[in-house]
């Protein structure tokens, strides 16, 4: 099935495209098709080792993507872009650690259970002042957010941009002639430009590997897990138990970023666990798909075209006596 | 040990601990997180300054954009969408000039159409990273990308442009040449307006916010530039509606600015400040003084010249300002945060309180 026909052939229903819960692979004309495949990256467990850096340039073939220093922490990549596509933030903070229970007791059993009346039990967690401290390091790994409705894709002015079978969005590079218009749309700053050779390039959760049954390269190398890969469904009922598990165990500041399927974006196919505000770690805080608004571009793009119509013919009128 | 390995360091690690730490070592962490950071070669790196302004407050990742800038370039994109506004509404004037015996209007009109609309679209071609794949510009059709509905627009726009300029130039094929002279007028509106939604339909804040005053932005700015290549090159005995229509077009372009500009807040700064902002404001002038010209020298030959130069100039110096805003609200992820920040603020506020 090539997609480059479906994409040509296909008249758009903006209602459906453009906004709310739908299936991306069947939106984007298979009818039947596997499910859709995505990343949950848990950034509570990711140690910053930045295999999943390292493992994508490697696989994907990607280019330097300029060698600097620039004092951020451990951050010298900075952000995604055409030859990053997994980027591992790090931040430092003055923010006492919540206190997490290390589940290293050797007095065996289980530990004890803390008395209702104890101090600092009806509070987020036991105030352990040596399991607390006032500093923590953030680390999260960065990548395409493989939107269900993706603002990349629907600009993209040649088809280049396509959804695959896997409801994931790619670049077909023998057609992108580099116009550069997915580069702003994207509300996240993911797809950019590899300026020596002009065109557009970004994250395609390894289509090649998906496509005979692998996971993608950076799953597949990241060494605690941080980086889960699988049917998007299973990813979120999986994202929803960690979430809960964390909540438990006092980690209140953990929250999901872009698994509810009824944001901005109609969520991510890639979507987070994250520790802070997602603007801590470079992520809007709340996007939205630039298209849903187009509808109503269009229709102030006709009032303003009739607008000059009109008046370009009172001028006419009028311009018999000026 | 000798002297000279000692001075290396001036602490020493003795039995009761450190001995002589410099105190500037204590370091303090996460100071650096939302405050300007030195940026190496891939992003930005050019904010200009100090902000005119006190920063809202809001946190970032060590103050680096959100989105990606776009890679449109100048003069290309700006010339590109100052070019086609101009295109557009010079059509509906040439027409206009034809329908009602104006016949100096309508050859400069339509010659001026056609060669904007050429070099708008050389200017499209030319910014983008591969131009010899221009043409998978028309591989597709898709209404979710302005791009692809202006390329199209675009490509029976210019030839129609371009018989129309030539039989009005050459006074052969009268006929043909009306038809074509109705295309363009026909599609003209188009020309002028589809590149508002083009820039509004992105993640940029300063393009995407103004979204509904855009299109008037721009409709008005081809009408004043149309009006001015008409005062610049017509005689003034027939460029009554080139006046009437500068009237239209500054008027129209002024208010839906000032309109968006109070209506978007604080996502309109950029119209205001840094390279964008004085553009805009040298926009505004030109077009008040090219106005003014305009009507009072209207027996001049030579002023009516100047004013519309003045015009052009004006229309030009808009979609320059527009750009250059675009990319400073790209840059600062205030603008992109900020925003986002209140509209969950207000959802939050209006679903209620939160419980407990």
């Amino acid at each position: 099935m090539a997609p480059v026909d479906i994409q040509i052939g296909r008249a758009p229903n903006l209602d459906g495209a453009l906004l709310g819960d739908t299936d991306p692979a069947t939106q984007g004309g298979y009818p039947d098709h596997p499910p859709r495949m995505g990343f949950f990256t848990d950034t509570s467990v990711c140690i910053g080792c930045k295999a999943c850096e390292v493992a994508c340039k490697t696989w994907n073939a990607i280019p330097e993507d300029g060698l600097v220093f620039t004092g951020m922490s451990m951050d010298n990549s900075q952000g995604l872009g055409a030859s990053t596509w997994r980027h591992v933030a790090f931040i430092e903070q003055r923010k006492p650690i919540d206190a997490q229970d290390p589940g290293v007791q050797h007095a065996g059993g289980s530990p004890p259970a803390i008395p209702p009346d104890a101090p600092g039990a009806s509070g987020a967690l036991p105030s352990d002042s040596e399991q607390s401290s006032e500093f923590r390091w953030l680390m999260a790994s960065d990548v395409c957010k493989h939107c269900t409705h993706a603002a990349c894709l629907d600009v993209c002015p040649t088809g280049s941009l396509f959804r695959t079978e896997f409801g994931t969005v790619v670049v077909q590079e023998d057609i992108c002639n580099g116009c550069g218009y997915c580069i702003p749309a994207c509300p996240y700053g993911v797809i950019d430009q590899r300026k020596e050779d002009g065109r557009a390039w970004k994250c395609t959760l390894c289509y090649d590997r998906l496509s005979v049954g692998q996971e993608p390269a950076c799953a597949k190398n990241c060494p605690t897990n941080s980086i889960q890969f699988g049917p998007l469904d299973e990813l979120r009922e999986r994202a929803d138990a960690r979430l809960a598990r964390l909540h438990e165990a006092g980690v209140a500041d953990a929250r999901l970023y872009g698994r509810d399927p009824h944001d901005g974006v109609g969520g991510d196919g890639a979507f987070f666990l994250l520790l802070d505000e997602p603007e801590v770690y470079g992520l809007p805080p709340d996007p939205v798909v630039t298209t849903r608004d187009l509808p109503s571009m269009w229709k102030h793009v006709a009032a303003a075209a009739a607008t000059l119509v009109g008046g370009a013919l009172a001028a006419f009128v009028a311009g018999r006596r000026l | 040990m000798s002297e000279q390995q000692v001075s290396k360091s001036s602490s020493d690690v003795t039995e009761n601990g450190l001995r002589g730490v410099r105190s500037d070592r204590d370091a303090v962490t996460g100071v650096a997180t939302g405050k300007p950071a030195k940026l190496g070669k891939r992003r930005g790196g050019q904010r200009d300054g100090a902000p005119t302004v006190p920063d809202a407050e809001f946190t970032s990742y060590y103050n680096l954009p959100v989105i990606n800038k776009p890679v449109w370039s100048s003069p290309d994109i700006p010339g590109y969408l100052f070019l086609g506004g101009l295109a557009g509404a010079a059509s509906l004037l040439g027409a206009g000039a034809q329908a009602t015996g104006r016949p100096a209007l309508g050859r400069v009109s339509k010659a001026g159409a056609f060669g904007a609309g050429v070099l708008s679209l050389v200017g499209l071609v030319h910014d983008l990273g591969r131009p010899a794949r221009f043409l998978n510009m028309l591989r597709v059709f898709k209404v979710t990308s302005p791009m692809s509905v202006g390329s199209w627009i675009l490509s029976g726009y210019v030839p129609l442009a371009g018989i129309a300029a030539a039989s009005s130039l050459f006074g052969k094929a009268p006929r043909i040449g009306m038809a074509a002279t109705a295309g363009t007028a026909l599609l003209g509106p188009a020309v002028v307006s589809y590149t508002a939604a083009l820039i509004s339909d992105t993640a940029v804040p300063a393009w995407h916010d103004g979204y509904p005053e855009m299109p008037f932005v721009f409709v008005g700015s081809g009408a004043t530039a149309a009006a001015g290549l008409g005062l610049l090159a017509a005689p003034v005995t027939q460029n009554g509606p080139s006046r009437a229509m500068a009237v239209f077009g500054v008027g129209t372009e002024l208010a839906a600015f000032e309109r968006m500009e109070r209506r978007i807040g604080m996502t309109a700064e950029p119209y205001s400040q840094g390279r964008g902002g004085g553009y805009v404001r040298a926009g505004k002038i030109l077009s008040k003084f090219g106005l003014a010209g305009a009507l009072l020298g209207r027996r001049s030959r030579v002023l009516s010249a100047v004013s519309g130069a003045a015009l052009m100039a004006a229309s030009a110096a808009t979609r320059w300002g527009i750009f250059h805003a675009g990319m400073q609200s790209a840059t600062d992820p205030k603008y992109t945060v900020v925003p986002q920040r209140e509209r969950l603020r207000a959802a939050a506020a209006t679903a209620g309180p939160a419980p407990g």
